[in-house]
């Protein structure tokens, strides 16, 4: 029984019936599988597949990416396991695109060494969802639910077995049972006022998870994206500058140089973007350096904030309109450019959660018979600032190993008694008819509580924080979480009612926000996108470790638990020369 | 979308409602809503919902023309609500109501059930045939094999291709230009070996056939898939394998 139905959820989704045809499998999804959010990703899936490239090079690209946050023996794993997934894809269908001779083509991507990301045009996760999707189809064992809102995780004698969920159409509230319990529901950016995320990345499965006692891990760790349009947070891939896009301030300095990032290259140079330099940096570094061009007032004005240029019109039309159509759709209509003829205005903005339900290699959590894959998940493989193009292979391998766990855990486990868990599915619909539909005495407005949460988010737990900005943040949400339980709807109907589950996600986002800050406050070293003002070095006497933070009735309770560093010792991060 | 440039000038919307078991049939509602020139529909929507009336269903999410989630009839024209920028429709009012051709949930929420079968039905999933894929290695696929079916590809299944087709408006059976256009991307993959499979259903009275070629659901695509291409192309092909088991009662295919 999977929860999500995005890339991860349906690769867990095939690999369980691949592993035992017998098995009937669930997938509760609160949208049609073609619409989750792996639909938006843009640039590519890294895997080792080209003579010249090695798995060592890909995972040392990806550990000193995460500033060695991540668990080597997991990165070892993924960078192994990741070419046969994409391989996989290939065989299923997906439209990668390709080399004169057939093969599959690669581009460069931030903070890879080498040329490693294969890539479908820019539309990369929307025909990886859509072959998924469509492949899922021919499993007649896989059942779908969708449009059903998981609220609860359904336990029994201390294990996962099921969930309580709304089928939206009816509005009733029934229990979807399963010997095992898959999370697969996304990222959480919406907690953030600027986000690239989808409406619905909500961090659902966190919400269910914590509830049920499963800690999160490393929270702190939030990717801003360097280049989102201003006022709509859309995505321009970072694939505009692996195909040699540049970035430059208001006074036309490509300002990335004045950031220990390496020296630029000239746009016609052949050798032009070089890998692991200027541009083709890691996410965080290149969020960090607009923050410091904005404080020396480097950057455009423009009435959504400030900005800077992303420009691609040296790479002329025709290879725009080959390798990034995409980027020249979104641009239009929605910045009113023609990138071709005018540079991209664009910001830093949340593009991806490192954090999330803590599982081990094989994608189980602390509660017997959960496991959690793709970004809702932290394994971790990200560590403190995740590689552009490694979430997508992350989904593939990430939701095979949960799928093929827990089919062998179904297999092992006899059913829950109904009774008990039709009990628990019976009290939640009792508590969200009590405390949402039919209450009337609320006071408090969904939006206005939500903006005032994201807003709080990125005033304080933004790209610099600092232990007041910090204090201020966690008092704020602690008081939203206060007034949220008091929250109003004026849908009192049954039938598809989108604000009782915008209800819903508001309680589960200020939960996880709460974690975010509190997590945050508790690192007081800076390391890869968390960085703190106050203690702006990395600490790896003290942080070489992952925080877990743990619900409690007030705010959450952190605690530590080491990295696994297996054959890579800490070291500095090096960007723009030799490493 | 955080708060731009305020103005006083407002827009005029007709939203249709409709609440099952309340109401009998889809009514207009009219609201008021700011104008800014770089709001799109849906901006408007999520507004009136934040802030006026939450009663207001409508399926969104992306935002940004690729999920497919929030195909309307937009002052009578199928439109992603994403992708309708206020701006074009001045001085208004702007009328909403759900795409046409399919059942009402509520409000603007239609009911998919019947595309989700269809979809299915087509077998929209590599059939390898006697050709399994290679071990170890990717199937060789050129960038002209790519081309052959790369549009077919492209959809993402918003629907509004069905509000505009006039054969489905009148036939329920027909199984419309989305799912065949995606037969087609399949039956033109070279990894693929089920054309025969797939032409059982697509090359029936349901399929190719019942299509007119009125070519509305080429125009509404906001993808240009051009589905009204790939139905035209699949009629030549099935017609040009009729001729040639006719003529070639025992050549091969």
């Amino acid at each position: 029984m999977i929860v999500g139905g995005g890339g991860a959820g349906l690769r867990a989704a095939i690999a369980a019936v691949e592993a035992d045809p017998t098995l009937d499998v669930a997938i509760v999804s609160k949208v049609y599988p073609m619409r989750s959010h792996t639909v938006s990703a843009e640039g590519g899936a890294a895997g080792v597949i080209k003579a010249g490239d090695s798995l060592e090079e890909h995972i040392r690209d990806t550990i000193s990416g995460s500033d060695w946050l991540a668990d080597q023996d997991a990165v070892e794993l993924f960078v192994r396991e990741a070419p046969q997934e994409l391989l996989r894809l290939e065989h299923w269908g997906c439209p990668w695109s390709r080399e004169p001779d057939g093969t599959v083509a690669v581009r460069p991507f931030g903070g890879m060494g080498i040329e490693r990301t294969w890539f479908a045009a820019d539309k990369t996760g929307f025909h990886m969802l859509h072959t998924l999707f469509q492949t899922s189809l021919q499993h007649e064992r896989v059942r779908r639910y969708d449009e059903w809102f998981a609220t609860r995780l359904l336990l029994d004698d201390g294990r996962a077995v099921g969930v309580s969920a709304i089928e939206l159409r009816s509005g009733q509230v029934r229990a979807v049972v399963g010997k095992a319990v898959i999370l697969a529901t996304g990222g959480f950016g919406r907690i953030f006022p600027f986000t690239t995320n989808a409406a619905i990345k909500t961090g659902d499965g966190l919400g269910l998870a914590f509830r049920a006692g499963v800690p999160l891990k490393d929270m702190e760790f939030v990717q801003y994206h360097p280049t989102g349009l201003p006022g709509t947070g859309i995505l321009i891939t970072e694939a505009a500058r692996g195909e040699g896009g540049i970035l430059v301030n208001r006074h036309g300095d490509r300002y990335l140089r004045h950031y220990n990032l390496g020296e630029p290259l000239d746009i016609r140079d052949p050798v032009h973007p070089r890998l692991r330099t200027m541009e083709l940096g890691p996410r965080d570094r290149l969020s960090q350096a607009f923050m410091k061009e904005q404080d020396q007032g480097n950057v455009f004005d423009g009435p959504y904030g400030t900005y800077v240029h992303l420009d691609i019109r040296h790479l002329g039309e025709r290879r725009v309109d080959q390798k990034i159509p995409f980027v020249r759709e979104l641009a239009t209509n929605y910045a009113g450019i023609d990138p071709v003829r005018e540079p991209i205005p664009v910001r830093p903005v949340v593009h991806y959660m490192m954090g999330g339900i803590d599982t081990n290699l094989e994608a189980e959590t602390a509660l017997p018979g959960l496991y959690a894959a793709g970004e809702c998940a932290c394994v971790s493989i990200n560590g403190a600032n995740r590689l552009g193009s490694n979430s997508l292979p992350e989904l593939l391998v990430f939701g095979a190993r949960a799928g093929t766990g827990a089919a062998r855990w179904a297999r092992e486990h006899a059913p829950a008694p109904r009774a008990a868990v039709e009990t628990q599915a019976a009290d939640e619909q009792a508590r969200i008819a009590r405390d949402l539909i039919n209450r009337r005495d609320g006071d408090e407005r969904i939006a206005t509580l939500r903006t005032e949460m994201q807003h709080a988010m990125e005033a304080g737990c933004g790209i610099y924080r600092t232990e007041a900005t910090l204090q201020a943040a966690a008092a704020k949400v602690a008081e939203l979480r206060e007034r949220a339980r008091r929250v109003q709807l004026d849908d009192h109907s049954l039938s598809f009612n989108t604000e009782l589950t915008a209800a819903l996600e508001l309680d589960i986002m200020i939960e996880i926000a709460e974690s975010v800050v509190h997590s945050a406050l508790h690192r007081t070293e800076s390391r890869g996108s968390h960085q703190r003002v106050d203690f702006p070095q990395r600490d790896d006497g003290r942080f070489l470790k992952h925080s877990l933070a743990y619900r409690t009735e007030g705010a959450p309770r952190v605690e530590y638990r080491d990295v696994a560093i297996t054959r890579w010792p800490p070291a500095e991060r090096v960007y723009g020369r030799a490493h | 979308m955080t708060s731009g440039a305020t103005t006083t000038q407002t827009i005029g919307f007709e939203i249709a409602r409709y609440l099952p078991g309340e109401d009998r049939a889809p009514t207009l509602r009219h609201y008021d809503v700011p104008y800014r020139p770089e709001w799109v529909v849906l901006d408007a929507l999520n507004y009136l919902k934040d802030e006026v009336d939450g009663t207001l269903s409508f399926r969104w999410s992306c935002r940004m023309g690729v999920c497919g989630s929030c195909g309307a009839m937009v002052n009578g024209v199928p439109r992603l609500m994403c992708a309708a920028f206020l701006r074009d429709y001045l001085p208004g009012p702007i009328r909403v109501e759900p795409l046409a051709n399919f059942p009402i949930e509520r409000d603007l929420v239609i009911v998919l059930d019947d595309f989700m079968q269809k979809l299915r039905a087509v077998k929209p999933w590599i059939i390898p045939g006697d050709r399994p894929p290679p071990a170890d290695a990717e199937y060789r696929q050129t960038p002209a094999q790519l081309a052959d079916f790369k549009q077919y590809s492209m959809c993402i299944n918003c629907l509004l291709c069905y509000s505009a087709c006039p054969v489905y408006q009148h036939e329920e059976e027909f199984l419309g230009p989305a799912v065949l256009a995606l037969a087609q991307r399949y039956d033109h993959d070279s990894r693929d070996r089920g054309n025969s499979q797939r032409h059982e259903l697509t090359w029936s009275d349901e399929g190719i056939w019942d299509c007119t070629f009125v070519g509305e659901c080429s125009a509404v695509c906001p993808k240009h898939v051009d589905p009204a291409g790939a139905i035209q192309q699949a009629k030549v092909e099935s017609t040009m394998d009729w001729y040639r088991s006719v003529l070639w009662p025992f050549g091969r295919r």
